[in-house]
């Protein structure tokens, strides 16, 4: 491999996070322009994007040299030890700086080069089309039209160019309707559900204090309820806990009164706020990183970190929207404060179990692209692509991930992407290597030019989608399918292992069984074809002896597919995705080994001059 | 006594029965002496309901006007609620059943009276002899033997009558060292390492008393198992506090001075009501649905369920590890060397042995360790979840043995040739059985039951191929090596297979089981194709090639 290294450290000790041992891989520390690189002595590459990087500590001084704990946004955590404080030093300041971009042209997608040609580039922004997604919705039609009104972001700036609005609804009713909401952000169709003529639209708050009203907005939620002729009630539901629309009265912001509101039901759904969010997640990795960790302060610390609640609040919330439009026929908006965050999970999370469309891997990329990138969740302030307010960090995109895994593990059959694809697209939405994730809104991305400057993420997605794929999906398996009502009792709510700890590859199980069964699908396709093949020359060698001697038949070979070559980087962070290996293979037992730990300690305690057990690993390969 | 007195009432129409999950059933419930049935005697499907009365942990008894329930709640964590119709009935009923569960003399239990309806091809008492154990012991060495000192069981009443002891101790020695253990449980063999030649002991305490007592036979026994100049590890699974508490009772522990050869590990394992308490904690936890998630959390983690899963699986890591990676032999005891020692002892295997990983290897594994082992199943598995007994001996030992079993199988899916069923029919089978296997506390209890003429095994039945299929992991693909399973908190979870089971809906992790299975089995009948294909061209290609050059 090739590349262009500012620093270069020897000696440098990689500590296995978990090892109370302090086992640890001695190799060297490389720093490139994008990358921190690490190869340890059997030549094996631990590759870190400097975008991905959210801390970087140095630890006090000890003998064996200056610790240099890094964490980064994928939940990676590594502890390096560089024997020369200089060195540490230097590595150090140089992570801080590479770490933090002031600018988006100084992202690593503006200069990653996957080797596209320009064409391949613009058809690979192309792939997701928003406006056949909402044909697909079965919009345009009689009571939803296409808005022109946002047309150069002067109604609202953090909304697509694109809206879907009541026909009812008129120019003045929209403008009028958009000023009486937080940052403009007026009630849109975000998913229209043509066989229960409902709908799910979105907004933010309204600025409504403690007694304003505004006879435009008003209009707008009656044209919503008036456009769907199976049911005139719509819900109007607030994602926020009471208390906190509540206080945003005070100041002239606040909730619907439903007084005013001919035909709406209006519903808290309390999800908490980003800050709580943020520090909930904190709580949680401090819990998990705990070395010697035990039973009760795990569950304890998952308990008080609240993480698994707020997970359970999100999607209880969805559950709600869908029990309006499946059972009720109802039409539902959506808001929270500005409508991008809480908003944004609860829409899209809706459509996804109303819609088995958004369960494919290009349905999923679709939702996404919808829900999360057009309207505006401000993916590089909740993602800190830039150097910015870390008041303005938040896990909200990961919680939606996290809802649809805890999704797939209830219904295993139902969704065509597995884990890692979700894992994936959790890599990518802080790595800044493609452009969709880039910036806040659609106007700030077309002001840039992401489209002519960098690469869309999905195709190459798209390209390795057999990694992504599902063995046991069946969209066809039951019809009750089609409507995911998902179980939303505590016990359902599972810590996400594979999220959390994708690194720490001593807690993960030894055998992989969607790995396996994914190899074995693959198999059975190939196998298919051999039987095929073996068949057609049994038949030509049959037909052979009868009489004719036929040359074997000139095969016009089929063209080879296409395949863009992924690019280096795009392969090398993967280290979980699985490849051909049935089973994860465990790795040398110098520092992978963390699991009986204590007992080190315990022994070493005891009695430490006499017995220093060993603890290896077993080498698992199939 | 006649099962008939105890039945006022053996039938009683129009009772509806309520299952969570599935729609209300009414029929026709009767009582017989070892079943509550439950029929719906409708001709299209009828509906049938047979429950074992050995299953039934507890009964609740309500009134609203005539109209009774009776909310039944199983030993394996079932809860099934009946309406019947007429307080007198309902009564009757309740009073049945409540006398025929808690039948108290052995003789009188299903199993004494169930008549198999399939042909035993093979005789599950006669099918894990310690005589085949021993002859697969003797062709990888020679320094053990096969002793008949307990034929009476008289020298230990909770061994078997033949257990494997080192070659150069003499039945007069055993005698002596069984006087120094505690239920003269002297050291036997547990588990010869084949890879290295190690052995695991397990045994229960020596009684050391206050004043120090020593017997060197005992240290004589003990150290015969070891290589000259090695040393070896004592696993006490009691922390040192509790076996040092044990001397003041006349137990105690192996003192250094006198072992000096040893090295003592203290691993901390729990017994008895403490794990009866978790164990009722955790169902309770589990049957509450409506907890919200902090609740839920802080029931899961006040019931310590998963705290002792993951301190019986250290202390058998630990024990696996001395073997394997220290090359050392092992003992293993605590107090009385029937529970916590078998839980190490046993999962120890399942980690080093492959054998062990294998149905009948398995089975092989349950009836040595735990059954001729003399873990008290009677006493232990008397009652489950829901019962109000608290008696000392009750405890879910077995249990967390499948549950640690079960932790492992979810981190190595393709080691194991059984599934989960497997562990839950297991589960099943030792609470309340049509078979004889989980009777009585040890095999002395049995031989003086007559178990094996007068009862039928539990393996007798699984082990025919029919029913064997239901238990068989189709991922299963055999691994010869030592498995380490994590321990950490992040990596054991809470078995839903059995504590969950009866609280939501599977149907779609089932049908999602079944694809799986299809897919495999799909795989199977490609390649055998593909190779019968390959063959029949290449018969083809030589057929030719005869043609050409005759």
């Amino acid at each position: 491999f090739f590349f262009i290294f500012f620093l270069q450290v020897e000696q440098v000790k990689l500590l296995d996070r978990f090892s109370t041992s302090n086992k640890s891989l001695t190799g060297t520390l490389y720093l490139t322009a994008t990358h921190l690189l690490f190869i340890d002595s059997s030549q094996r590459e631990t590759w870190i994007l400097h975008h991905h990087i959210a801390a970087v500590e140095k630890l006090p001084l000890t003998t064996s040299g200056c610790p240099l704990v890094i964490q980064c946004k994928n939940f990676r955590i590594v502890h390096f030890v560089v024997p020369r404080e200089r060195d540490c030093h230097d590595i150090y300041n140089s992570l801080l700086q590479l770490s933090r971009t002031a600018q988006y042209d100084e992202l690593y997608a503006f200069s990653y080069n996957p080797k596209q040609n320009a064409s391949e580039q613009v058809k690979g922004w192309q792939l997701i089309d928003l406006a056949e997604e909402y044909k697909r919705m079965g919009v345009p039609n009689a009571n939803w039209q296409l808005s022109d009104a946002n047309r150069d972001y002067k109604i609202c700036e953090t909304y697509p160019k694109e809206l879907y609005v009541p026909r009812t609804a008129s120019k003045p009713i929209i403008v009028g309707s958009s000023k009486f909401r937080s940052k403009g952000r007026f009630p849109v169709l975000s998913y229209y559900h043509k066989d229960k003529e409902a709908a799910i639209c979105r907004c933010s708050q309204p600025l409504s204090g403690f007694s304003a009203r505004c006879l435009e907005d008003e209009h707008m939620l009656q044209a919503i309820s008036k456009a769907n002729p199976s049911n005139r009630f719509m819900y109007v539901m607030d994602t926020r806990p009471k208390l906190n629309a509540m206080a945003n009265r005070a100041a002239g912001k606040g909730y619907e009164n439903e007084d005013n509101y001919s035909n709406i039901r209006f519903q808290f759904v309390g999800i908490e706020n980003i800050h709580v969010m943020r520090s909930s997640l904190q709580k949680l990795l401090e819990v998990s990183g705990t070395k010697g960790l035990s039973v009760n302060d795990f569950l304890s610390g998952l308990e008080s970190s609240g993480w698994l609640r707020h997970i359970k609040a999100v999607l209880d919330a969805a559950v709600f929207l869908v029990k309006a439009i499946a059972v009720e026929s109802a039409s539902v908006l959506v808001h929270c404060s500005d409508g991008w965050d809480r908003t944004s999970q609860v829409c899209s999370l809706g459509a996804l179990l109303l819609d088995s469309y958004y369960r494919t891997i290009k349905g999923f990329m679709v939702l996404i692209e919808k829900d999360w990138i057009a309207f505006g969740h401000k993916f590089s302030d909740r993602c800190c692509q830039l150097d910015g307010d870390p008041k303005e960090i938040s896990p909200v995109f990961t919680q939606f991930l996290e809802s649809v895994w805890n999704l797939t593990e209830q219904f295993p059959q139902a969704f065509e992407y597995n884990e890692a694809f979700l894992l994936q697209i959790h890599e990518h939405v802080h790595s800044c290597q493609f452009g969709n994730f880039l910036g806040n809104c659609q106007k700030e991305r077309e002001e840039l030019k992401f489209k002519e400057k960098t690469y869309s993420l999905w195709p190459f997605l798209l390209d390795e989608q057999k990694k992504y794929q599902n063995p046991l999906y069946n969209p066809d398996i039951s019809p009750e399918l089609t409507l995911l009502e998902p179980n939303t009792v505590s016990f359902n709510f599972k810590f996400w292992r594979n999220m959390y700890h994708q690194f720490d590859r001593s807690l993960h199980p030894r055998q992989s069984v969607s790995d396996l069964i994914m190899n074995m699908s693959e198999q059975n396709k190939q196998l298919e074809k051999d039987i095929k093949e073996l068949e057609a020359k049994i038949k030509r060698r049959n037909g052979h002896v009868d009489g004719v001697l036929l040359k074997e038949p000139l095969q016009s070979a089929p063209p080879a597919p296409v395949l863009l070559k992924s690019p280096p980087c795009f392969k090398k962070e993967q280290p979980l995705m699985p490849g051909t290996d049935s089973v994860r293979t465990i790795e040398g037992s110098s520092s992978a080994d963390n699991r009986y730990s204590e007992f080190m300690e315990e022994l070493a305690k005891a009695e430490p001059a006499v017995v220093s057990l060993e603890y290896g690993v077993a080498r698992m390969t199939c | 006594m006649e099962f008939a007195e105890l039945i006022k009432t053996p039938r009683v129409d129009n009772v509806v029965l309520h299952r969570p999950f599935y729609p209300a059933v009414e029929g026709t419930l009767c009582l017989t002496g070892h079943h509550l049935i439950l029929s719906s005697r409708r001709q299209d499907d009828a509906e049938e309901l047979w429950l074992l009365h050995s299953n039934i942990d507890s009964i609740e008894k309500r009134f609203v006007g005539s109209l009774g329930t009776i909310i039944i709640k199983c030993k394996d964590l079932r809860i099934i609620q009946l309406d019947i119709p007429g307080m007198e009935e309902c009564l009757n009923i309740a009073s049945s059943i409540e006398a025929l569960s808690t039948l108290d003399s052995v003789t009188l239990m299903y199993p004494f009276f169930y008549r198999p309806m399939f042909e035993v091809v093979e005789d599950g008492w006669r099918s894990f002899l310690p005589e085949q154990e021993f002859e697969l012991l003797s062709s990888l060495t020679d320094e053990w033997r096969l002793s008949c000192i307990n034929k009476e069981f008289s020298v230990c009443p909770s061994y078997p009558a033949v257990v494997i002891v080192p070659k150069s101790i003499e039945d007069e020695a055993l005698r002596k060292v069984a006087a120094f253990r505690h239920g003269g449980r002297f050291p036997v063999l547990s588990y010869y390492h084949k890879k290295n030649g190690m052995v695991m002991m397990r045994s229960s305490q020596p009684l050391t008393g206050t004043n120090g007592r020593r017997c060197k036979e005992d240290e004589k026994l003990i150290n015969a198992t070891l290589r000259a100049g090695k040393r070896g590890y004592i696993i006490d699974t009691r922390s040192l506090n509790v076996a040092q508490q044990a001397r003041a009772k006349g137990g105690g522990f192996e003192q250094e001075a006198h072992y000096p050869q040893w090295r003592r590990i203290h691993k901390s394992i729990e017994r008895f009501n403490i794990l009866q308490e978790s164990l009722i904690k955790l169902v309770e936890a589990c049957n509450d649905q409506s907890h919200n998630m902090d609740r839920w959390l802080s029931k899961l983690e006040a019931s310590n369920w998963l705290t002792h899963i993951k301190e019986i699986l250290t202390a058998a890591c630990l024990a696996a590890q001395c073997i394997d990676r220290e090359g050392a032999s092992v003992l293993v005891h605590g107090t009385e060397g029937t529970d916590s020692t078998l839980q190490v002892t046993s999962l120890a295997q399942i980690i080093l042995d492959p054998r062990c990983r294998t149905i009948r290897g398995f089975e092989s594994l349950v009836v040595r360790e735990w059954l001729q082992a003399g873990h008290p199943f009677q006493q232990r598995c008397a009652q489950s979840a829901y019962s109000n007994s608290k008696q000392k001996w009750e405890a879910p030992v077995f249990l967390l043995f499948l549950d640690c079993v079960w932790q492992i199988l979810r981190q190595f899916p393709c080691s194991f040739e059984f599934n989960e069923h497997f562990l839950i029919m297991l589960f099943e089978h030792a609470y309340a059985s049509q078979f004889g296997t989980f009777l009585g506390n040890n095999e002395n209890e049995r031989s003086k039951l007559k178990l094996q003429t007068k009862t039928m095994s539990l393996w007798s039945w699984v082990n025919r191929p029919q029913e064997l299929n239901k238990y068989k992991n189709p991922l299963f693909e055999a691994n010869s090596l030592v498995i380490w399973p994590s321990v950490a908190p992040q990596s054991l979870q809470l078995w839903e297979g059995v504590f969950l089971r009866w609280n939501r809906s599977s149907k779609f992790l089932d049908e999602a089981y079944e694809e799986m299975v299809t897919l495999i089995e799909y795989n199977k009948q490609l390649k055998a194709k593909v190779n019968a294909l390959r063959r029949q061209l290449a018969e083809l290609e030589t057929d030719d090639g005869m043609r050409e050059n005759p």
